[in-house]
């Protein structure tokens, strides 16, 4: 059955679950995004230019630490973007939620974005401070794995015809995936002792970067989740909107 | 299940291509590596372990279409999915079958181009045991890759793409009792964990690949 032939239900006690129904998702997204892409737009802008040129210099780094304003966030996102991937596989094998498999397949290539991002930003903060592009550290390692993940998963969704098949193999992949990721990451922790330096951001304020630095970039962060979270919700929209042209398409040809 | 084994056996060795191909490419790989890095011999001895592992990985990825795209297409998946046996066992037969066509062959034939590579002596024992502790979980995710891709069209390059990123703890762990043990160094923490990997994916994957299989087969 496809998403086209959903009628709107009658009323239920409102739920989260009852942004399944592709009309109520469309409905809330329509009406959220305008507040979510100025917020986003906001967030990252300010985040930014504060962190850009309102901030001083390190003093070992000098001004090449600013790109942690881009690097952190697109890092966090990219590992997050995975991770909702995760859930929303595991909602659609178990609830069949047609919006929850469009929305991993949305959100895979704002991921693979977020993690080249992340990825290139490492590469040209570590030349001057590493004097290397690239080592074979094991979270530059491990991203790179990520990035193959990505890539595979959506040449898995590209590949075969069927939504509906897509969708179940590709929540399969993303869970076997999720285990391998998580087991290469390990992995490669033993394989090659680290260059990269320890989390920049944890609730133990001990490792911290200094105060001038961190609300800049939790403010930078924000901007990214919130972009994050826009991203997807346009994205699936969309894809729903494919879905049902495509569902229309077929009706008509039948008739 | 002993049946299907056999059927599996027997096919790989008489249909041909299969059986030797995998060593074939193997052996290739070997020899290009020489001519890919230069002839001196005690760079050669430094990377062998990891050539070695690596050729046995792209040659069992080589032989993993095969393993589930000619049952496709005649029809006898669909029969193996109506039959008793459960799929999760008839696909662990299946690795087993690959295994033993494609993986052991590789383990036997390792030592012999480790000569070639002047790998150094106290390598070869630890190259055998990790290709044959390594190899029965290169068949297994392989099982898996097969299965997702099964209903792909040229599905080859796709199944590459999905299945070389899962076999990256295996190969790391592998190549690093293979190294270790030739430079004589202690082997066992690798070891311990490729052999946990090996054991886990043997007993987790099948159900992920017959999950996967149940659905191209819908």
């Amino acid at each position: 059955m496809s998403v086209a032939d959903q009628k709107p239900q009658p009323k239920r006690p409102s739920s989260f679950w009852s942004y399944a129904n592709p009309v109520k998702f469309l409905a809330f997204s329509e009406r959220m995004l305008p507040t979510l892409w100025v917020l986003a737009a906001v967030c990252l802008a300010v985040g930014l230019i504060w962190g850009f040129f309102f901030t001083p210099d390190d003093f070992r780094q000098g001004s090449t630490v600013k790109i942690i304003y881009l690097h952190v966030p697109s890092a966090l996102m990219a590992i997050n973007a995975w991770f909702m991937m995760l859930v929303t596989s595991l909602v659609w094998i178990i609830r069949r939620h047609h919006v929850s498999a469009l929305a991993a397949k949305a959100a895979a290539p704002v991921g693979v974005v977020m993690t080249l991002i992340a990825l290139v930003t490492g590469a040209i903060w570590g030349q001057p401070m590493w004097g290397t592009w690239w080592a074979w550290d094991p979270r530059l390692t491990s991203f790179l794995i990520l990035f193959l993940f990505y890539l595979g998963y959506i040449a898995l969704w590209e590949a075969i015809e069927d939504p509906d098949t897509a969708a179940d193999l590709t929540s399969v992949l993303c869970l076997v995936g999720s285990v391998f990721a998580v087991l290469s990451r390990y992995a490669v922790n033993f394989w090659n002792q680290g260059l990269h330096q320890g989390a920049s951001l944890s609730l133990d304020k001990e490792e911290n970067v200094a105060d001038v630095f961190y609300f800049p970039l939790l403010v930078a962060i924000a901007g990214f989740v919130l972009l994050f979270v826009a991203l997807v919700l346009y994205r699936t929209g969309t894809e729903i909107r494919i879905r049902r042209a495509r569902a229309l398409l077929a009706r008509e040809a039948r008739s | 299940m002993k049946a299907l084994l056999g059927r599996d056996l027997a096919l790989a060795l008489r249909a041909g291509g299969g059986f030797g191909l995998g060593l074939a490419f193997f052996l290739i790989v070997t020899v290009l590596v020489p001519f890919g890095v230069g002839p001196q011999s005690e760079l050669l001895s430094r990377i062998a372990p990891g050539i070695l592992w690596l050729g046995a990985l792209l040659a069992c990825l080589l032989s993993l279409d095969r393993m589930l795209a000619l049952d496709w297409e005649d029809g006898t998946l669909d029969l193996l999915a109506t039959s008793p046996l459960p799929l999760e066992a008839a696909l662990s037969i299946k690795a087993l079958a690959h295994w033993i066509t494609t993986g052991l062959p590789l383990v036997l034939a390792a030592p012999v181009l480790g000569v070639l590579l002047n790998l150094p002596t106290p390598g070869f024992i630890w190259l055998v045991v990790s290709l044959a502790l390594g190899t029965p979980a290169l068949s297994v995710i392989g099982a898996f890759g097969a299965a997702l891709t099964v209903g792909v069209k040229r599905g080859g390059l796709l199944m590459s793409l999905l299945v070389l990123p899962l076999y990256v703890p295996t190969l790391i762990f592998g190549a690093e009792v293979a190294r270790r043990g030739a430079v004589g160094m202690e082997v066992q923490t690798p070891l311990l964990m490729l052999a946990g990997i090996t054991l886990g994916v043997i007993a987790v994957m099948p159900f992920a690949s017959a999950a996967a299989l149940r659905v191209n087969l819908r």
